[in-house]
């Protein structure tokens, strides 16, 4: 078969991520030519799942937010967010920060991310600064195939040699507690310190890792703390973590910042993968911390929100996901505290970085015993394939038509994650692509009897994790998709009386009568190990169709949401 | 060292194990003590009620600390501490179990009004922290969520 085009292109990209010239697509590296500020400064990015080459990613055209954080960051999507941050539309940022136009724009400003690229970015940014840490905000070990198949190693390796200084988890546990421990104190000793003030032993309530560090930097002592997922055991099968406990611990964390402060650190930040909405209300009542660094809702957030609480201010922020953006925070500390900042949030553009050669390196040499298997091609998309936003993206459609022929089920669910690539309509889906949305260490696909009332307790429970008023009780994760049937949804009603309207066709799902749910990824115990990993099923159904038409993207109605700008 | 306290913890286990078979009956002197009719209430007012009160006040005195999303709805850890004087008892109330009332302790006089413990809680609920103080009744509030899981960050 010959080269499309665009297949061609991206055999030219490839060759670049290999670190061979292009003349045609000269590197441009003055996009980040940054004025020096202060001096000390932080680098963050999180939630790259494991993309280690760059990728398309689309981001969320719905991203509601209800009660108190509706129409506020980071619930902004499309032109409401160019508006919120005076972003020019059409605009190399307004492509990174936002899904309009996406398939046009994915073509104009190439692929973003990839840690060949990114190291390079770092290595700029850190030598043109006087004194630098940078820190990965976790969910850097999941996501791909080579991730999943070397249990996080090829992350691993990546991360040693980026320099990264200190790191948090969530996606991470899913290889288990024995895995993680083997990795903090053997891979990452002396080098990356893994923090986390909010796990603890379930019997004796004793800290698992070490909660926070002091790093001189400049003659400033700068404290960071790490904050783990806190719902890791209720959004994964607890049998990951069976012996530790989680939480957003509020009251010790107020504790660790006072003895940070205590030791007399200037800046005390949080390396948080709390989610952004659950770090905005942290930040109004925990005193004491001059800056959030957070993750885990994949918020590609330009500026950092300030919020006052009773002691001063913080500034909370969210880097966004799939290795898309790195964030530079400049500080000026003076007199051992910050006086003034300087936050960028820069997106990754492949093509205007040289990829870095050591990086690329390991890349290949991580790859080269899949690449074979990973680059087998399924089919071909005619469709935009994407994932994140609140509801359903086309990529998880495409999962539950899957999920519903394979197990002969009527109605079939698909968890909603935010991570997994994009793909431009006109691209070959090859079995890295469908790794790129599946590569979990719970995979299973199952079929389930549920009655209709079961159905709609799950919607529900789902739903008031997406759309519970408080968000101590959101999980950050996005709504169950759902195929074969159809449903309203009301975001801002009361828990329990969000979802109505539930059909197959036009006949009502009847509370009293059973339905075949095909699903895949459950979290309950006894579960495990049974039924087809979804990739497989994902892969041979393609195999069959061999094109991928577009299809209309089915969502619920929604109820209550008519003006909110976190709908596009 | 933590690794010793758990080894300890196993053998001592052991004695624990006897008093379970019946042998130890550490629950024996108090058996004649248990409220029966409280511990069968099923609504709050009720369980208020079965204890000698009449109505309740809330109280800023009363601290519940408690998991915002229970990790497992089988053991969700609970303490309740009370800085009202003369505290007498403090009870916990899960509002949506089939039977109100977890537990109910008894402090005498001298005692920190502090207790932890473990509750089992069937859905999500409103739990309360009853304290009996002085003769008279107070409580604090919170929300336990009890979910099915499943995520997706």
């Amino acid at each position: 078969m010959t080269l499309s085009r665009r297949e061609f292109l991206q055999a030219l990209a490839a060759a670049a991520a290999a670190g061979l010239p292009l003349a045609s697509r000269p590197q441009d590296e003055t996009f980040y030519d940054l004025p020096r500020f202060g001096n000390v400064s932080l680098l963050h990015f999180t939630d790259c799942h494991a993309q280690l080459l760059p990728a398309h990613f689309r981001e969320p055209s719905v991203n509601l937010g209800v009660a108190a954080s509706a129409n506020r960051p980071p619930h902004l999507v499309g032109g409401a967010l160019l508006k919120h941050f005076r972003l020019r539309p059409g605009s190399r940022e307004a492509h990174a920060f936002t899904h309009l136009d996406f398939a046009q724009a994915a073509k104009t400003y190439g692929k973003l991310g990839g840690f060949a690229h990114l190291a390079t970015l770092v290595k700029k940014v850190r030598d043109e600064r006087g004194a630098s840490l940078l820190l990965d905000g976790g969910d850097t070990w999941q996501g791909s195939a080579t991730s999943l198949w070397t249990r996080g190693q090829d992350m691993i390796e990546a991360q040693k040699l980026l320099g990264i200084d200190m790191t948090t988890g969530h996606w991470e546990f899913t290889y288990g507690a024995a895995r993680v421990k083997e990795v903090v104190d053997g891979d990452f000793a002396g080098k990356i310190e893994f923090l986390a003030q909010n796990v603890e032993t379930n019997d004796f309530g004793d800290p698992v890792f070490k909660p926070y560090t002091i790093r001189e930097l400049a003659g400033v002592p700068i404290g960071i703390i790490g904050q783990a997922f806190p719902y890791t055991p209720i959004a994964h099968p607890r049998r990951f973590v069976a012996e530790w406990r989680f939480g957003i611990e509020e009251e010790r964390l107020q504790r660790r910042v006072n003895e940070v402060r205590g030791k007399g650190a200037g800046v005390v930040a949080l390396l948080s993968h709390n989610g952004m909405d659950v770090d905005l209300k942290l930040a109004s009542r925990v005193t004491g911390i001059d800056v959030i660094l957070g993750g885990h809702t994949h918020d590609g957030v330009p500026v950092p929100i300030v919020v006052a609480n009773a002691s001063g201010k913080t500034l909370v922020t969210n880097a966004g996901s799939n290795g898309k953006f790195l964030a530079v925070l400049d500080l000026a500390v003076k007199d051992g505290r910050i006086s003034d900042y300087r936050y960028r949030l820069l997106p990754v553009f492949a093509e205007l970085l040289r990829p870095d050669a050591a990086m690329a390196r390991l890349i290949e040499a991580q790859r080269s015993p899949y690449a074979g298997k990973l680059s087998e091609r399924l089919a071909l998309t005619e469709a935009l394939l994407y994932r994140r936003g609140n509801f359903n993206g086309s990529f998880d459609q495409l999962i539950l038509d899957a999920l519903m022929e394979a197990k002969g089920a009527p109605i079939a669910f698909s968890p909603g994650f935010r991570w997994g690539a994009t793909l431009l309509p006109g691209e070959a889906v090859t079995l890295e692509d469908v790794m790129s949305q599946t590569a979990i260490t719970y995979p299973h696909t199952v079929v389930t009897e549920m009655s209709g009332s079961t159905i709609k307790a799950v919607l529900e429970d789902v739903c008031d994790n997406l759309f519970n008023p408080d968000p101590y009780y959101q999980q950050g994760g996005d709504m169950v998709r759902v195929g074969g049937m159809t449903y309203s949804c009301e975001p801002g009603a009361q828990r329990g009386a969000r979802i109505g309207d539930m059909r197959i066709g036009e006949r009502p799902i009847e509370p009293g009568k059973t339905y075949k749910v095909a699903s895949w990824a459950s979290v309950a115990e006894g579960a495990r190990d049974e039924g087809e990993p979804a990739w497989d099923l994902l892969a041979r159904y393609l195999r069959e169709k061999k094109i991928v038409r577009p299809s209309k993207l089915k969502l619920p109605r929604l109820i209550g949401v008519k003006g909110n700008r976190g709908l596009a | 060292m933590d690794a010793k306290r758990r080894e300890v913890l196993k053998t001592g286990g052991g004695a624990l194990a006897l008093a379970a078979a019946g042998i130890i009956r550490p629950g024996e002197a108090f058996a004649q003590e248990w409220n029966k009719a409280a511990f069968e209430t099923k609504s709050v007012a009720e369980t208020v009620k079965a204890l000698g009160g009449g109505a309740s006040t809330p109280s800023g005195s009363i601290e519940i600390t408690a998991p915002d999303i229970a990790e497992n709805g089988a053991v969700v850890p609970i303490a309740v501490e009370s800085k009202l004087p003369r505290t007498q008892a403090i009870a916990i109330l899960i509002e949506k179990n089939p039977n109100t009332l977890s537990a109910e302790f008894e402090i005498p006089a001298g005692t920190d009004p502090f207790v932890s413990t473990r509750v089992k809680m069937a859905e999500t609920s409103n739990i309360y922290a009853l304290v009996i103080a002085d003769g008279k009744y107070f409580h604090a509030v919170k929300e336990i969520k009890v979910t099915i899981g499943g995520c997706g960050g």
